[in-house]
């Protein structure tokens, strides 16, 4: 049942609420939980907040990867920043070089499934999943 | 978009009315804490029923609000987390809302008067009294 890719562009700080908003609706549409939209919701808003911090901008696809087993939803969020210069600490909680708490990406982390970040100069790439058992 | 504030006595009332944009938020912020000071407001009541997303950095923002106008001297109660953004927020360990939540903006009302009752203080702005 994999379908489009929907790409939401993430430019400025007003893309956060657009992408949001495109990923509850597109989980709403492939039948997650009220709970389970939110949380994805939540986890593209503080990843896309990272590209806007430290990146200025990046783009973030969605993919149905659902089948009749499960749903699945993927989001790939990526942009050409800097990259990350040690992973391992960016995903440790408290971990920040921005003045933050450091808790978006070991936040973001517990609220999904799956979760891989990938990063070097010129290319960082959150991916991350939902994934549920069909009722 | 500018969310308006609301005087109704020694309280402020703020209703929050849709998504807000990180810098609505901050405006909403400094636009509050100035209030408090001109008015010497002594409660403030914020429903956040409208936010369908709360993540770290939105948490963050209303805490440091809570605390700026814990500082000039008035309380705060938040009315209206939604079921799903409470679970979203718990599980992401993003630091808790540390006003005193209840379910709405009546009850946020009923709360600040009963706290306000107990404080006793001398009100110096006596024309920000409306009786
Ligand atoms: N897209 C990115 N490009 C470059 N560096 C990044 C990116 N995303 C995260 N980082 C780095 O990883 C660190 C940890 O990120 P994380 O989101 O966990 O915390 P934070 O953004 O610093 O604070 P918080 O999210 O709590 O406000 C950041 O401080 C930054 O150094
Ligand atoms: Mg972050």
């Amino acid at each position: 049942m994999s379908s489009d890719l929907i790409r939401v562009p993430i430019n400025g700080i007003s893309d956060i609420i657009c992408a949001r908003l495109t990923v509850r609706r597109e989980a709403a549409r492939i039948g997650f939980s009220t709970a389970d939209q939110t949380r994805v919701a939540t986890a593209v808003s503080e990843v896309a907040r990272n590209v806007i911090n430290y990146a200025t901008e990046g783009v973030c696809t969605l993919r149905d990867d659902s089948n009749s087993d499960e749903l699945h939803l993927q989001v790939t969020i990526e942009d050409h920043g800097p990259g990350i210069d040690n992973v391992v600490e960016a995903m440790r909680d408290g971990y920040s070089t921005g003045g933050g708490l450091g808790a978006g990406l070991p936040g973001t982390c517990r609220l999904v499934s799956l979760f891989n970040i990938e990063s070097r100069q010129g290319l960082t790439r959150v991916t991350f999943s939902l994934i549920r058992k069909r009722a | 978009m500018r969310v308006p504030i609301i005087r109704l006595g020694r309280i402020l009332l703020i209703s929050i009315q849709t998504d807000l944009t990180d810098n609505d938020a901050l405006c909403l912020q400094s636009d509050l804490i100035k209030k408090i000071s001109d008015t010497e407001a002594q409660g403030v009541a914020i429903d956040i029923t409208a936010l369908d997303v709360v993540d770290s950095y939105m948490a963050r923002i209303i805490n440091d609000t809570v605390c700026m106008a814990q500082l000039l001297g008035a309380d705060v109660v938040i009315s209206g987390v939604q079921p799903f953004v409470a679970l979203s927020m718990v599980e992401m360990g993003s630091d808790l809302i540390r006003a005193e939540c209840v379910f709405n903006l009546e009850q946020a009302m009923k709360r600040l008067e009963i706290r306000m009752s107990t404080r006793g203080d001398i009100c110096l702005k006596r024309d920000n009294y409306v009786q």
